[in-house]
């Protein structure tokens, strides 16, 4: 099989996790205007949750709901009791976020140690699949996309279709008049960063089976967050689904072709795009 | 008093090492010196301009990186540093130029994504940078022939370019130039309607802010001796900006404060505390939530607030009601 073909492929996987992960910091950042600096360890969190939940005899897809709900939780109290006290400041925000993440960090060290930790592919999901005639691809990467794919249609559907939605949005656009009308704009608030939180707990255990779970996780995939929101537009979610699958590819290919600047190449996209078209390839321009 | 004060401690900085006695506390106290010439120089721009940098552990590292190649390129230590030093400000030009595309969040979106390609280039381009393994350098510059192979010796260099770069802080923000820096930090809008050119008084100060980390850089060079990805890493960016905002944005003894909180939490408690980096955590969590202003000026408010207290009521100076009264007697 081709070479480019497979990484294109491994690309697609990847990028359907990138956007599991950074719908949330999307929504977050979009909604809120909170960097959410510890999302790179909501990730991990939600991993090693999913390793001790399958420990304990849970299957792989019940783990990763239960996983995605605990780190869910764990971002509802982090909003109310923290960011709830700092609104605007963006500057206290960033580093009450960075604080957090040493601790969930050190906290994770101390509780699964310090080897990596992987997760087993769900049996049903082994192997490969044939695409088309010659091309065979694993299948459980199959199923990340599909999964992606799902989380993707059903934000839409709750962003653009439920009342709730609709309520967000209000939010978003004009936080002071959403208020006025008895749209209770804080638990909103509250309800969103759990949802954000809980997507990337949720994506950590999905990931597990390709990355494993070890420490540092956390630092590796926040810049990743970081530079397909930045692409796509804060605060949207299309931005998000077309950053997620540019980023996927730059990264596979990066690191393929130009392994020694594979950073380089992975954020100089971010860099034209902050400069030219500072509000994303998707995002509006505010005021 | 104040004079008193500050001579008090220059003669308690340039003594340490003979009532401290002990390497390994010279040794911190060389950390601390030369990481607060680090925070000092970020809080130029996250304390006077009002710009929030994530990415100025990359023009540390870049100095620390462009040192050690000159050094093993055969160049002296003396043409080394300048190097070092010219590189850093180009690049810290060059950071200024994309950064300051945007203010606030943007701003430190982009010094995110720059401090994190510098730390891709030194992690991954091997051929240059040797990857993890990092850089080192065999010897220490020895100026006017001084050496500064001993703990003592090297303390001192670091405690005079520390006490140049407070100076130089010192200066720059009582300076005209650190009023509209100030200026364009408050009133960016009202700055511009006045005449200030307020992306070039940005620049400028991001250069003034580059360079002094670059200075920090070549300090930590030549005190480890060594320098590899770690120091560019975010996390080495986020330690830099909780030093300065944990003892007091746009102070001078804040930063100070702030450097010697981290480099002894680091170093001291992590010899007792297993868990350190989680008790740092912590430490930063507390301190923007209930003393946001950082630990200098919180500690004086909260001085302030208990000596109000204590103080006697008859302290108080007498209403007008009083007054009219002894003048009536």
């Amino acid at each position: 099989m081709n070479i480019s073909l497979l990484l294109a492929g491994n690309s697609v996987a990847f990028g359907g996790l990138l956007f599991l992960l950074s719908a949330g910091f999307a929504l977050i950042f979009g909604l809120m205007r909170i960097p959410n600096l510890t999302h790179g360890s909501l990730f991990m969190l939600g991993a090693y949750f999913g390793t001790s939940l399958i420990g304990w005899g849970f299957g792989f897809w019940p783990a990763a709901i239960v996983a995605g709900l605990g780190v869910a939780a764990f971002g509802g109290i982090v909003e109310r009791f923290l960011l709830r006290r700092l609104p605007g400041k963006e500057l206290a925000q960033v580093l009450v976020t960075l604080g957090l993440s040493f601790m969930i960090a050190d906290a994770c060290l101390m509780q699964w140690g310090g080897d990596p930790i992987s997760i087993e592919t769900p049996p049903s999901l082994r192997g490969a699949t044939l695409i088309g005639k010659m091309a065979a691809f694993p299948t459980y990467r199959l199923a990340i996309v599909a999964v992606a794919v799902t989380v993707a249609a059903a934000l839409w559907a709750l962003m653009d279709r439920t009342r709730l939605g609709a309520m967000i949005r209000a939010g978003v656009d004009d936080p002071a008049m959403a208020r006025i009308v008895g749209i209770r704009v804080s638990l909103l608030f509250t309800i969103v960063f759990s949802l954000g939180a809980g997507l990337a707990g949720f994506a950590g255990v999905i990931g597990g089976p390709i990355l494993s779970v070890y420490p540092g996780l956390d630092q590796d995939m926040l810049p990743l967050a970081l530079v397909v929101v930045i692409l796509g537009g804060s605060g949207s979610l299309v931005g998000a689904f077309v950053g997620s699958f540019v980023v996927g590819f730059l990264y596979n290919f990066g690191q393929a072709m130009l392994p020694e600047l594979a950073y380089v190449v992975l954020f100089l996209p971010m860099l034209i795009v902050l400069v030219v078209r500072p509000q994303g390839l998707f995002g509006r321009a505010t005021s | 008093m104040r004079r008193v004060a500050i001579a008090a401690a220059l003669l308690a900085l340039a003594t340490l090492p003979f009532w401290v006695g002990n390497t390994y506390y010279i040794n911190i106290a060389s950390q601390i010196l030369l990481y607060a010439v680090f925070a000092l120089g970020l809080n130029v721009l996250v304390g006077y301009a009002g710009l929030v940098s994530l990415g100025h552990a990359g023009l540390f590292g870049i100095a620390a990186y462009a040192g050690a190649l000159l050094v093993n390129s055969g160049f002296n230590h003396f043409t080394a540093i300048l190097g070092a030093l010219a590189v850093t400000v180009i690049a810290a030009g060059l950071f200024a130029v994309l950064a300051l595309r945007g203010t606030g969040l943007g701003f430190v979106m982009i010094t995110v994504a720059l401090g994190q390609i510098v730390w891709g280039v030194a992690y991954r381009w091997i051929s240059i940078t040797n990857g993890d393994n990092g850089v080192s350098v065999t010897t220490r510059p020895q100026p006017l022939g001084l050496s500064l192979a001993n703990a003592p010796g090297f303390y001192w260099a670091t405690l005079i370019v520390f006490l140049v770069t407070a100076a130089a802080t010192a200066v720059f923000v009582a300076s005209p130039f650190g009023a509209s820096l100030r200026g364009t930090r408050d009133q960016p809008r009202r700055m511009n309607a006045l005449g200030y050119n307020v992306w070039l008084i940005r620049f400028l100060a991001f250069l003034f802010s580059g360079f002094w980390s670059g200075a920090a850089g070549m300090l930590f060079l030549y005190y480890n001796q060594f320098v590899s990805p770690q120091v560019v890493a975010l996390t080495a960016s986020a330690e830099a900006l909780l030093m300065v905002i944990s003892g007091g944005t746009a102070t001078l003894l804040g930063p100070i404060a702030g450097a010697a909180l981290v480099v002894i939490m680091k170093n001291v408690a992590s010899a007792y505390i297993e868990r350190w980096n989680f008790v740092l955590g912590a430490i930063f969590v507390v301190i923007v939530v209930f003393m946001p202003e950082g630990l200098v000026p919180g500690s004086v408010r909260l001085w302030r607030w208990t000596t109000a207290r204590l103080r006697p009521p008859i302290a108080a100076a007498p209403g007008p009601a009083a007054r009219a009264r002894e003048a009536g007697e």
